[in-house]
């Protein structure tokens, strides 16, 4: 077909110049201030409200009013002044469309996928643990991080790299800032992700041990998934939603079922210790990496996502209708004294570093450059995709928050401060939290373990037991029914389901980044179909994962305590990098009047990860450095002392162990990142001496022949285009040809 | 058709397109339009899976 953009009513000669400037009409103008007025008002009833009862409702609508303005304007302004998306440009799904990676995916479809890819647990858990510093500054972070750091970075990386055909993020920081911030950017990123899979991993294992009807549970969703993927590939091929939903029955099943073992024989055969559980895990990790995927992957994320999705609007509406009342206090004094039990360190850097996902997350720059910037349709689509997707997820991370902060406090800490604190029974937890403040009775704790069921609350550490506790007293309160104990578990078997399939899916990515990577110098462990090959490289991935999962397992300090800050700097490291990639692109292609788009949460990023960074080096506080506490365990251990809380010689000399590795893989990914960001600042000289402008790797123009709405809505105008678009086509060719695509399939393949 | 049965008709799309179930349909089209006569559904999804198997698709924290 002959497809011009003479055809395109909005392309033209010009095609860099900003859209006409349309008259604002009264409606809008009248509708943008109510919303700028609603969120004003809820942020400032956050501001100044102290020592009284504040409803939970007012962080959500403060979030909500926030992210309108923010999609609005800030996002707008990035696309059309700054990237100047232009939907005139052939999108590489368009241009090299084959039916496997590059498709033309509706972009509510797209929107799905993307937000289902992104969303883990990750948003879910760290603003519970960053509560112990009060609701405020997490809140603010989570909304203010999202819009000008978060939501930027991904939304920037999916443009350049639906600029390159897609191409990934270690793949363009080689080619657009050299080879060797290219190398140190796949080292950290490969490093990066085992790192957060085991953190992921431990979380999983502290919500289950100890608890037969979460392992139960959970245990069940293997043959669960085992079964939809026979039925989807020998009994009724293709028929997902059917699976589906027969699967999410199960799996309800599954959780009543839990409940009535709970109190036998076979409950006390699945009262597992967090050290058989590390197994079990690494073995399942191994099989579910090597297995085919429709077995246990595919029919275990319809579940995960479905679950994920459905728990999500469930909370929103649960929120809304219970309207509960924060129990924290807005900044608690841990914030400006650095002594809190759930994790060590003060309020900067250590809010902005546990709450990662949610605000700032490295780890979508990972999706948003390669798989997602493959299925675009229109350039203009990564507005509500790449910023939309990445607001989604904070309003997810904001849920967790306010989840988290309705909890009593005496209840939250004595959940989330480790055994070693805590005393592991209700007395001992009584008194410590006493000691740091709080009040809260043996009888009450003991009650609190009863109304879920569980055999106890006390150190229930990872931040995904009180997430559940949150969420179940949210759920209890809007629906009623006395459900608390199942609502608990349900909580806590999505966590753990959508764990598991980051854990799946990351070990395999892991395998396939490796396997690439040796196969340049061994090609056959490169061929994805060698069998030997991928048994290698699984073992290896999981391997490591397995590793630091096991280190923080059996660390006598608490493994989230010490492990969960490494998962939230080397995330951040990570969007250091993307970052990097992004501000030196803008200035690349001659927008150094907006590199501060990037550049600011840039600096921002690199500000807190690296003072975080050097604290958990050098600082000499045993607490918070890593090295300083290997040091004073070392010391300990060679005069024969024992020092709380290890119980034994063995125990010491396992603290000196984790503390070295955790400094040494901390202190690796700082140096990674800063050998990317030399490499970046190498790259800008040259740039700024040769007049503010250098080639790229930018793919040149071809005209699209597509015609597709930029929002999830689309405008009047658009309509209209897309009507006489329709009747334009009709004569030669289906118009559903063109508008609903993905036609092809496998079939292309086939015709090649 | 009444807002209510239009509203299933978006959510089934949706959720069709969403899984990936409606690709059969599109092929079957495809397959019509281009006159040559589609594979079983079987061999189809056999073919995507294996697709599947190939592909990388990263899931966040």
């Amino acid at each position: 077909m002959a497809s011009t953009t003479a055809e395109h009513p909005r392309g033209g000669p010009d095609r860099t110049s900003p859209p006409p400037k349309r008259p604002r009409s009264p409606r809008s103008i009248a509708l943008w201030t109510a919303v700028a007025a609603v969120g004003a008002v809820c942020w400032t009833v956050l501001a100044v409200s102290r020592g009284e009862t504040v409803s939970a409702l007012w962080i959500l609508f403060a979030a909500l009013g926030s992210y309108a303005i923010a999609y609005r304007f800030y996002a707008r302004f990035i696309v059309t002044r700054v990237l100047k998306v232009d939907d005139t440009r052939a999108t590489p799904a368009e241009r090299l469309q084959n039916g496997v990676d590059f498709e033309v995916t509706d972009r509510r479809v797209l929107f799905g996928h993307h937000f289902a890819a992104i969303a883990g647990a990750g948003p879910l858990v760290g603003p519970v643990l960053a509560a112990q510093m009060g609701y405020l500054p997490g809140t603010i972070w989570i909304v203010v991080g999202v819009i000008f750091a978060g939501a930027v970075q991904d939304l920037v990386v999916m443009f350049f790299s639906v600029r390159r055909n897609g191409k990934s993020l270690g793949q363009m920081v080689r080619e657009e800032i050299g080879i060797v911030g290219g190398v140190a950017a796949l080292i950290a990123v490969f490093a990066i992700m085992i790192i957060i899979l085991a953190v992921l991993a431990l979380i999983v294992v502290n919500a289950l041990a100890e608890s037969p009807w979460g392992v139960f549970s959970i245990a069940l969703t293997i043959p669960i998934a085992l079964f939809m993927g026979v039925y989807l590939r020998f009994l009724r091929p293709g028929r997902v939603l059917e699976a589906t939903g027969i699967g999410v029955v199960l799996l309800l099943a599954a959780i009543v079922l839990g409940g009535v073992i709970d109190s036998t024989s076979l409950g006390e055969t699945l009262t597992l210790s967090r050290e058989t559980l590390v197994i079990a895990l690494v073995v399942y990790g191994f099989v579910a990496s090597v297995l085919p995927v429709w077995m246990l992957l595919t029919p275990r994320d319809y579940l995960s996502t479905f679950m994920k999705i459905g728990v999500i609007v469930l909370l929103a509406i649960g929120l809304v209708i219970a309207r509960p009342v924060l129990e924290s206090e807005a900044v608690s004094t841990f914030a400006r004294e650095g002594n809190g039990p759930v994790f060590a360190g003060s309020l900067f850097p250590f809010v902005f570093i546990t709450i990662a996902c949610g605000a700032l997350s490295g780890f979508h720059a990972l999706i948003a450059s390669g798989t997602t910037p493959k299925m675009l349709a229109k350039e203009s689509q990564v507005r509500v995709i790449g910023y939309g997707g990445m607001l989604m997820e904070s309003f997810v991370a904001i849920s967790a928050l306010i989840a988290a902060s309705v909890i009593d406090r005496g209840l939250y800490f004595a959940m989330n401060s480790p055994a070693g604190a805590t005393g592991g029974t209700v007395e001992t937890a009584a008194q410590f939290v006493a000691g740091i403040g709080f009040t809260i009775s043996p009888a009450d704790l003991t009650a609190a373990a009863a109304a879920v069921e569980e055999p106890s609350l006390i150190s229930r550490t990872g931040g995904a037991p009180a997430l559940a506790l949150g969420i179940s007293q949210i759920f209890e309160g809007a629906f009623g029914g006395g459900l608390q104990a199942f609502w608990y578990h349900f909580a806590i078997m999505f966590e753990a389901l959508f764990i598991l399939t980051a854990v799946d899916a990351g070990t395999r990515v892991g395998r396939f980044m490796l396997q690439d990577t040796i196969g340049n110098i061994w090609p056959r462990f490169g061929d994805l179909s060698w069998r030997p090959g991928n048994i290698m490289s699984s073992a290896i991935v999981v391997g490591l994962w397995g590793y630091i999962l096991y280190v923080g397992v059996t660390d006598p300090l608490g493994g989230i305590n010490q492990l969960f800050p490494l998962f939230g700097i080397s995330n951040q490291l990570l969007a250091a990098i993307a970052l990097t990639l992004c501000t030196v692109l803008l200035i690349k292609h001659g927008k150094l009047k907006y590199a501060w788009v990037t550049a600011v949460p840039l600096a921002w990023d690199l500000v807190v990860t690296m003072t975080a960074s050097y604290q958990k080096v050098f600082s000499s506080n045993p607490i918070l450095g890593y090295f300083a506490q290997r040091q004073r365990y070392a010391d300990a251990l060679n005069a024969g002392e024992v020092l709380a809380p290890a119980q034994d010689l063995d125990q010491m000399q396992q603290i000196v162990t984790n503390s070295t590795v955790n400094g040494v893989l901390q202190s690796l990914f700082a140096v990674l990142v800063l050998v990317v960001i030399g490499n970046a600042f190498v790259v800008i000289a040259r740039a700024l001496r040769a007049g503010g402008h250098l080639p790229t790797t930018e793919v040149p123009h071809q005209p699209s022949s597509l015609v597709e709405p930029s929002g999830l809505f689309p405008t009047a105008e658009e309509r209209a285009t897309m009507a006489e678009r329709r009747e334009l086509v009709g004569a030669g060719r289906p118009a559903s040809h063109r508008e609903r695509p993905g036609h092809t399939g496998p079939d292309a393949e086939e015709s090649r | 058709m009444t807002a209510v049965a239009r509203a299933w008709q978006g959510v089934r799309w949706y959720l069709r397109e969403f899984t990936g179930e409606s690709r059969w349909d599109a092929y079957v089209r495809h397959c019509v339009e281009h006159g040559h006569p589609p594979r079983t559904r079987r061999e189809f999804e056999r073919a995507r899976a294996d697709l599947a198997e190939r592909s990388v698709e990263n899931r966040c924290c």
